[in-house]
């Protein structure tokens, strides 16, 4: 399998204070980390591709890292997510590649993580944005903690690149109010209650 | 002030056009969503809006330094920026950035003799905002003619103006158009 070649890293913090309601005791902060790499297998049809899952490992570990490191430590992390912008001389499977090391990565750094993390990809053009959904680490269900955060990049993925992002916050929308399983009330064994 | 959110973004890049950047260029930028105290309608004294401008140039330099993990004095370039939502005008955003937010923010860089380059629009929420980077020190030096792009999918709203403060550690990843460069800096005057 051929090397990761990395062109660049975006890291963003968002802090929300309110959003028109009271003004939150402790901020929600969102992080997202993208790295822009080099697409191996862009323009043309290569059945073999599942050996890239583990070349991308370290790169996954790396990024789940630093937003645990921007978050202020694992502790803090309450949701996560995860997805892949794919440059147009790519394939939707390539994406694909980003659901074990992306997702095992954030699992591995962070204690009681039991839930699916959500994902979503596509293919594009430079500069796409992509809405990445955020759910809660350990308990699917939990609504207070159903968000997305959007990342993009203005000049990536070029035609022969991937966009790989991971995402994490510190907790429920800034002002959640819509009822359904809260965070204390997370049995925590099955990943989504 | 009442500000809803801040947004900080670091930008590194690694390669470019296949060369390895060594080490990478780095630009960070600082983004505050505040509410426009004048949205709406007409006022003519817009001091208020002078102060914030002073508040922010600290508030979103030192996130900038912080975010580089950098000594205030590696600092390169930097920029400013604001966009302001449908319910404003644009001389509130003029208000912000031009007769207080300098100075503030020099003093989180350390020095900045050059003037501090910026753009202002009004826009919608999620409008991409391009906040113009020049040499902190001295507005010729070529290599550091730079920008970099904020986009905040929920800002500015219509009575809020979107606040942006850039600072890098470098210039472009791979300069080779001549001028002025980072070393031959005299750093007096602002421009050489």
């Amino acid at each position: 399998m051929p090397d990761i070649v990395l062109r660049k890293m975006i890291t963003t913090l968002e802090e929300v204070f309110h959003e028109g309601g009271p003004v939150a005791e402790t901020p929600l902060k969102r992080a997202a980390t993208i790295a822009v790499i080099n697409n191996p297998f862009a323009g043309r049809f290569d059945p073999d591709i599942a050996g890239f899952m583990e070349t991308l490992k370290p790169l996954g570990l790396q990024m789940a890292q630093k937003l645990i490191d921007v978050l202020g430590g694992p502790d803090n992390v309450q949701g996560y997510g995860k997805g892949a912008l794919v440059g147009e001389a790519g394939e939707l499977e390539h994406g694909a590649l980003w659901h074990v090391p992306g997702g095992y990565a954030m699992r591995e750094l962070l204690s009681d993580s039991r839930a699916i993390v959500p994902s979503t990809k596509k293919v594009c053009g430079v500069g796409a944005r992509l809405d990445v959904p955020i759910t809660h680490i350990n308990a699917s269900y939990v609504r207070s903690h159903f968000d997305a955060i959007e990342v993009g990049c203005n000049d990536a993925p070029r035609a022969r690149e991937i966009a790989l992002v991971l995402v994490m916050s510190t907790g429920a929308r800034v002002h959640a109010r819509v009822g359904g399983l809260a965070a204390q009330d997370i049995i925590g064994e099955d990943g989504l209650r | 002030m009442n500000i809803r959110k801040i947004v900080v973004t670091i930008e590194e890049t690694m390669r470019e056009m296949g060369r390895d950047i060594t080490p990478p260029t780095r630009k960070a930028v600082a983004t505050a969503v505040i509410e426009n105290p004048f949205a709406g309608s007409y006022t003519e004294d817009l001091t208020p809006l002078m102060d914030i401008g002073a508040e922010l140039g600290t508030e979103l330099g030192r996130r900038c330094v912080e975010a580089l993990g950098i000594a205030p004095a590696q600092a390169q370039s930097y920029g400013k920026s604001a966009m302001v939502g449908t319910n404003g005008e644009l001389e509130h955003a003029a208000a912000i950035l031009h007769p207080k937010l300098g100075a503030p923010l020099r003093a989180e860089v350390e020095k900045g003799a050059a003037l501090v380059p910026s753009s202002k629009k009004m826009g919608s929420p999620g409008q991409v905002l391009d906040v113009p980077l020049g040499h902190k020190d001295a507005a010729y030096v070529r290599s550091h003619f730079d920008a970099i792009e904020v986009q905040i999918h929920d800002a500015p709203r219509a009575n809020e103006i979107m606040v942006a403060v850039a600072v890098t550690d470098s210039g472009r990843p791979l300069p080779r158009v001549g001028g002025l460069t980072h070393a031959d800096v005299v750093g007096k005057d602002g421009l050489r």
